[in-house]
């Protein structure tokens, strides 16, 4: 009987299939046969599709985390496409007058300039000329500096010596549920790789790849900064990003090898659904960085959307005097829920690092920090400060702290700070008593709670998350 | 400037004012004194629209206009400023920020253009060495880690920037060492023009020694029990508020 219904799962699957390569998308479904199809379209050599597969077996044998203090309903991943192509136009709008209105409004609050909101909101236009300059110029400045930075599909045939040895390295195919998923099917992301001793002449943003948008809901990111070299990346947008897909599930990893410094900055702004709590993105990401001798890795995120955020950039502070700095402003409202922090292991002599977690719940969201201070046993004389503060908009909304500290150093000296408060009235009334709106006054007081970790941001995404807090506070007052 | 008829508020179900009756010109000093418990601080924020002080019945106009129309950040727009008794920390603020935007506000609704930053900042800086307050205030967090002296000193320059019609000092000089107080008092001065009204409320006499009210108001029992000009203030000083005891009944 089994055997019956598979294979007729297989025909209408196979049936299927044809149409799929027409419009290139796959239907719903995940299999070997899909993983084969998805690393054929990308022209991979054979261990890449070795290694998909490999992680695909993994997956397979895995169960879903519950730990986190998130609720949603049962994700069914025989439900979800794993392969569309990013040249698929047909779907979109023809022009910004056919995008939601909302979404526009908020694109004009953001002063986000309109060849920039038709590429966000995902508007078929064939290219987007201003940028599409811009992008020239800069690839020509960082090729002149030796600094690679393409899509990972582009990296995996260009060069193969450099992601084979790093890919995975970090985040291995089978360290958790979600990134033997990604390991399996990713579709597309970045790869950068700083050579030897340079200091990569610019920010590297994701908004420069911006005519290589829809990378799909499983990107996988790459960074090798060489011995002594320095990097800045940026990734994400302020702007809410159009997005069918429910599902996200990302991995990001970074490896600072001696002397070498990476900074990564995140401003996740997905759809987080309605004001009823209907619809939204789930984001599953995992990122982890590894810091080799006097190495520094630093992450700076700003998360405000998706429904459900289940996200905890780490450092792996393996070389001795390594540091590892994690500086977060988790926002949610409404139904949003977060689960984000970071873990900090310590391996390596003289290591340190830095937590500072902020949360901010309206509405009636839900907002956990979890973190993991590990020292281990050879870490002599390494360092930990966290500092994890809550701020509470209303009275039905939760903020929750997990920290989790493992020592096994007697010279380790850790330091761990929390506070929970709430807008009080009388900062409310004060800030409209001089004449502020009480949503003015709300978001001044948000980004000042903020502030230590705004401080930490390129300025020009301060700027922009600043804006973006004030727009994803509207309506938590009033 | 301001006509208050007959008002009746009350927090929490109990009534504080109890049909008080104040009328005050324009640029006229008027001090209210008065027991503790009398309603003096209940005054300010019902004027100034502050969440859970309800009014019962009553009238308020200010300039003409029906206060109780107004919401809480119109009523400042328009020009009604009150100096708070304790003010509060806003922590990662900037001083600055919060005065420009304060101003931007209030100019905004004046119908007149935003100041620059430029403009703002030198403005700012003259302000606060006019109430003594080193610049260097001005990048901290708004009223975080002040000391008493600080946030008062620090309340006297929003007003001076803000440059309201009619303001409101809530006891301003509680807490207050003499120089501090002078400092005050002399914000104040300089701010009477002949058409800017205050209402200073006050425990003690001292103040009014720097600050000469045209009139002085006993607040008992929710209304005014007795008014007069400045010398009332110093028989109050020198009897207390045990005579006017009859009248509040």
């Amino acid at each position: 009987m089994s055997e019956q219904v598979e294979s007729l799962i297989r025909k209408d699957y196979a049936a299927g299939f044809h149409s799929a390569i027409e419009s290139d998308t796959l239907p719903p479904g995940l299999n070997e046969d899909v993983i084969r199809h998805i690393s054929a379209q990308k022209e991979e050599p054979q261990w890449m599709l070795d290694w998909r597969l490999k992680a695909f077996e993994a997956w397979q044998q895995m169960s879903e985390p519950t730990w986190a203090h998130v609720h949603y309903p049962q994700i069914d991943f025989q439900s979800i496409s794993y392969y569309s192509s990013p040249k698929s136009m047909k779907n979109r709008p023809k022009s910004l007058d056919e995008v939601d209105p909302e979404l526009l409004e908020t694109y004009k609050k953001l002063g986000i300039p309109l060849h920039e909101q038709e590429a966000l909101a995902g508007v078929a236009v064939d290219a987007v000329f201003d940028s599409v300059s811009v992008v020239t110029t800069f690839r020509k400045k960082l090729s002149e500096a030796g600094v690679i930075f393409c899509p990972i599909s582009e990296a995996i045939r260009e060069y193969p010596e450099l992601v084979q040895k790093y890919l995975g390295s970090v985040v291995p195919q089978k360290d958790n549920y979600y990134a033997a998923l990604n390991s399996a099917v990713f579709s597309d992301g970045s790869f950068v790789y700083i050579p030897k001793g340079v200091r990569c002449p610019m920010e590297l943003s994701t908004y420069f790849r911006i005519n290589e948008l829809n990378t799909g809901q499983f990107e996988r990111t790459l960074i090798v900064a060489d011995e002594g070299s320095h990097v800045s990346y940026l990734e994400g947008c302020t702007a809410p990003m159009r997005d069918e897909n429910q599902l996200h599930a990302a991995v990001v990893e970074l490896v600072a090898l001696d002397n070498a410094q990476i900074k990564y900055s995140t401003v996740q702004n997905w759809y987080p659904g309605d004001k009823e709590g209907k619809g939204g993105i789930y984001n599953f990401v995992t990122k982890r960085g590894i810091a080799h001798t006097n190495a520094r890795i630093s992450w700076t995120q700003v998360e405000t959307g998706s429904a459900v955020t289940w996200k905890y950039p780490s450092c792996i502070l393996k070389g001795d005097n390594s540091v590892g700095e994690f500086y977060s402003v988790a926002l949610t409202n409404n139904f949003q829920q977060a689960d984000t922090g970071t873990k900090m292991i310590h391996l390596g002599k003289n290591t340190s690092s830095t937590i500072i977690a902020k949360g901010i719940s309206a509405g009636r969201s839900n907002s956990s920090y979890r973190g993991l201070v590990r020292i281990n046993p050879a870490a002599e004389g390494a360092r930990n400060f966290t500092q994890c503060d809550s701020l509470l908009i209303g009275d039905r909304c939760g903020a929750h702290t997990f920290p989790y500290i493992e020592n096994r150093n007697a010279s380790a000296v850790i330091e761990h700070e929390a506070t929970t408060s709430k807008v009080s009235d009388d900062q409310m009334f004060l800030c409209q008593q001089r004449g502020l709106d009480a949503e003015k006054a709300v978001s001044m007081i948000v980004n000042g709670f903020c502030r230590e970790v705004f401080k930490e941001l390129p300025m020009e995404f301060a700027v922009e998350a600043g804006k973006l807090l004030e727009v994803s506070l509207e309506g938590s007052v009033g | 400037m301001l006509q208050i008829k007959e008002l009746v508020a009350e927090i929490d179900g109990k009534q504080i004012l109890n049909g008080l009756n104040l009328t005050i010109g324009d640029g006229e000093v008027h001090a209210i004194m008065g027991p503790n418990g009398a309603g003096k601080s209940t005054l300010g924020n019902v004027l100034t629209g502050r969440d859970g002080y309800e009014v019962k019945s009553g009238e308020v106009l200010f300039n003409g206009k029906n206060l109780f129309d107004l919401e809480i950040e119109e009523r400042a727009r328009e020009g009604m400023f009150l100096a708070f008794q304790y003010p509060v920390e806003i922590p990662g603020v900037s001083n600055m920020e919060f005065l420009k935007a304060s101003l931007d506000a209030r100019r905004k609704h004046q119908g007149l253009e935003e100041l620059s930053s430029f403009d703002f900042m030198k403005l700012a800086r003259e302000t606060s060495a006019k109430v003594s307050l080193d610049a260097a205030f001005l990048k901290r967090g708004v009223n975080e880690g002040f000391s008493g002296g600080e946030k008062k000193r620090n309340e006297i320059l929003q007003m001076m920037l803000l440059e309201p019609q009619l303001c409101i000092l809530d006891e301003t000089d509680s807490g207050l060492d003499i120089d501090a107080l002078q400092v005050v008092a002399n914000g104040v001065n300089a701010m009477r023009d002949g058409k800017r009204s205050f209402i200073v409320v006050t425990h003690y006499q001292r103040l009014l020694d720097y600050i000469v009210p045209d009139h002085v108001h006993v607040l008992a029992g929710g209304k005014i029990v007795k008014s007069g000009d400045k010398e009332l203030a110093k028989e109050l000083e020198a009897k207390g508020y045990g005579w006017l005891e009859g009248e509040v009944a």
